[in-house]
């Protein structure tokens, strides 16, 4: 691969990891933490939003967050041609 | 048969088939040893990390601390799996196209210092030795404590069990049976969960039952913060505390588990650098199962526990209460001999005032260790004696899978980064993998033998494993792989300010009679390892902005690893 290209690959990666890291911080400690008391005004499936991001939401948007990572660089891997 | 044969059978039958699997999966190579050879599906290996990290703690006493804690207690739901996202976002893909066996393989490669490998040593063998040892008294207690065995030969069985499978397969073996293990595991945990839910707010989903109604057509929370406010106690879903300590704790818990040798290697044990990233998915979703039912058993238990042992007279209280006594788990004492159970938060002062005095009532008279919010969970939902059983077995394969995990990493700290890499790199495979065997047998028997005589610190370790893996381990690697200018220099003094920092914060709070008045900014011990990784960023750049560049081999290095293809499987050295 050119070195052109790897640095371009690299860019890219680190934008996805940057959006993906942006989203990881927002709902575990912005919506869990930090925004907790304003969101427990509201309520989801029964529980107030706060709490259920603290105790519950923030842990299924974790693992969303891996398999759109591992979705997000197959693809990248893939238009590089450095997929193994 | 009663409970005690069922735990036999139960506990027996999963022991065999540890042994078992351990027969069918002997090492033959120092590569099999160290890393399975590096042949294992992504899908297994996230099953494996799994239970090589939920550990006899998650296991038994989470759910119960949370159930105490409340709101707060999101600080190890978010800690202990947030750390995942960092994981397979920013080391397990990089580390995994590395292709060595260990971290200090890569601390001391990349910063092409045999310092900086012997700090990464030194590190990995005091962290997981620390968390080893509360494994092993985990093994001693749960078998202490329902098959009438003496606490020192639960101890003894497990360290003969976690002895066999692991100096015969290694990495290889500990694999495959942390496999079944976390089958055993979340098997156990599941089913009372499903239970209590069921029975409670009518729905088999612990997950959704968390937000139910009661049989009184009432919301389950809103009954449990009211049921707490009514006893003196803080609101179940909120928090009045500082949002400071909860904020850096967390941190802090995310970075630990980042930077946790035992949970890295897992990854070098996948064929490719797709697969590391996968398996990571697996792993945290496997965690996911466990992680997101612990917060509703707690709520279940918490509301169960205030509505129906408070004003109740003593003899009137079910079987199981009696029965949990006599393990002092559950201590009653009738403060103002009026016969009924008075549970209440007595520190609290208007509370106090305004109904505990008026009413007679002397102080809080019951006291419920966290424990029991999972080993009791069966009888109080009164399940067969078989689902107790099945939840010793789930206590003890957490805590086997994770000492194995622990043990490896110790001995491959000895065998292969302290031996072969630097005090006798000519000895031959056959002789590094033999030295392996004696060196995980050797710590097996030692953190058995620690197990025995628990030091008194071990049960306030957990905030040092933690926070050293946060300072030291978890900056030097990110550094590693997304910095190139990152420098020898840079990255030992980085790593020495964070252990040092980080260590003396704990040591001064934990045993030098620091007081929580003294605090930085309202951080406790258990959060300083966040910090702890600041200082080391801040010290590692600003050293390095002023000594030499890496080597160009180096660059090169770095430059190889950030792209996936070419990941053979973990190559011999």
């Amino acid at each position: 691969m050119s070195e052109h290209n790897a640095k371009k690959y690299w860019k890219q990666n680190i934008r996805y990891l940057l959006l993906l890291l942006i989203l990881w911080f927002a709902v575990s400690f912005g919506f869990g933490i930090l925004l907790a008391p304003s969101l427990n005004k509201f309520s989801i499936a029964g529980v107030k939003l706060g709490f259920w991001f603290a105790q519950q939401g923030s842990i299924y948007v974790f693992v969303i967050i891996i398999y759109f990572y591992v979705f997000l660089m197959n693809r990248l891997d893939k238009d590089y041609d450095v997929n193994d | 048969m009663d409970v005690q044969y069922w735990t036999f059978a139960i506990v027996g039958f999963t022991f065999l088939l540890y042994i078992y699997i351990a027969l069918r999966a002997k090492a033959s190579s120092t590569s099999e040893f160290y890393v399975a050879g590096g042949g294992v599906h992504p899908l297994v290996n996230g099953m494996a990390t799994a239970a090589d990290w939920m550990s006899a703690a998650s296991f038994i006493s989470m759910a119960g601390l949370i159930s105490f804690m409340g709101y707060q207690g999101a600080q190890y739901l978010m800690g202990w799996t947030g750390g995942y996202v960092l994981l397979a976002l920013l080391l397990a893909p990089y580390l995994r196209k590395f292709g060595k066996f260990t971290v200090p393989d890569f601390i001391g490669d990349r910063y092409y210092s045999d310092t900086a490998r012997i700090v990464a040593v030194v590190a990995a063998l005091f962290v997981s030795f620390t968390y080893v040892v509360g494994q092993m008294k985990g093994v001693g207690v749960a078998f202490s404590r329902f098959l009438e065995i003496d606490y020192e030969w639960g101890v003894i069985i497990g360290v003969l069990i976690v002895f066999f499978y692991a100096v015969l397969g290694g990495m290889k073996g500990i694999t495959y049976t942390q496999v079944a293990q976390y089958c055993v595991l979340i098997f156990a945990y599941l089913v009372p969960a499903i239970f209590i839910s069921l029975i409670m707010v009518g729905t088999p989903v612990p997950q959704l039952g968390i937000g139910g109604e009661l049989s009184n057509g009432n919301s389950l929370l809103h009954t449990l913060d009211q049921l707490s406010i009514d006893l003196g106690f803080q609101e179940y879903t909120t928090s009045k505390k500082s949002f400071t300590d909860l904020f850096f704790v967390t941190a802090a818990l995310m970075l630990g588990t980042a930077g946790l040798p035992h949970v890295i290697v897992r990854f070098f044990t996948v064929p490719k650098v797709s697969d590391a990233r996968k398996s990571a998915g697996w792993a945290l979703l496997f965690i996911a199962i466990l992680y997101t039912t612990a917060p509703a058993i707690a709520v279940f238990a918490r509301t169960n526990l205030l509505n129906s042992v408070n004003q109740i007279s003593y003899s009137e209280l079910p079987g199981w209460f009696n029965n949990w006594e006599q393990t002092g788990l559950l201590k009653y004492e009738d403060k103002n001999g009026d016969g009924k159970v008075q549970y209440y938060n007595d520190q609290n002062e208007t509370f106090n005032k305004e109904i505990a005095h008026p009413n007679g009532w002397q102080g809080n008279e019951l006291f419920v260790d966290q424990d029991i919010i999972v080993l009791a969970n069966p009888e109080i939902a009164q399940l067969p004696d078989w689902v107790i059983a099945l939840v010793v077995a789930g206590g003890l394969a957490a805590a086997l899978s994770t000492a194995a995990g622990l043990l490896l990493v110790i001995s491959s700290s000895i065998s292969h980064d302290f031996l072969k890499r630097w005090l006798k790199p000519d000895i031959t495979e056959k002789q590094e993998l033999l030295s392996a065997r004696i060196s995980i047998a050797v710590a097996v028997i030692i953190a058995g033998y620690a197990g025995l005589k628990p030091p008194g610190f071990v049960a306030q370790v957990v905030a040092f494993a933690f926070g050293l893996a946060a300072a030291s381990f978890f900056p030097a690697i990110v550094m590693g792989i997304f910095s190139k200018r990152m420098n020898m220099q840079g990255a030992i003094s980085g790593m020495i300010a964070g252990l040092v920092f980080t260590a003396s914060y704990i040591l001064y709070f934990k045993y030098f009679g620091g007081t929580p008045e003294q605090y930085l900014w309202g951080i406790s011990p258990e959060g300083i390892g966040t910090l702890g990784m600041i200082v080391n960023f801040i010290v590692s750049f600003g050293v390095a902005m002023v000594t030499p560049k890496p080597p160009p081999k180096v660059i090169e290095m770095i430059e190889e690893i950030r792209i996936p293809r070419g990941a053979e499987k973990a190559h011999k050295h």
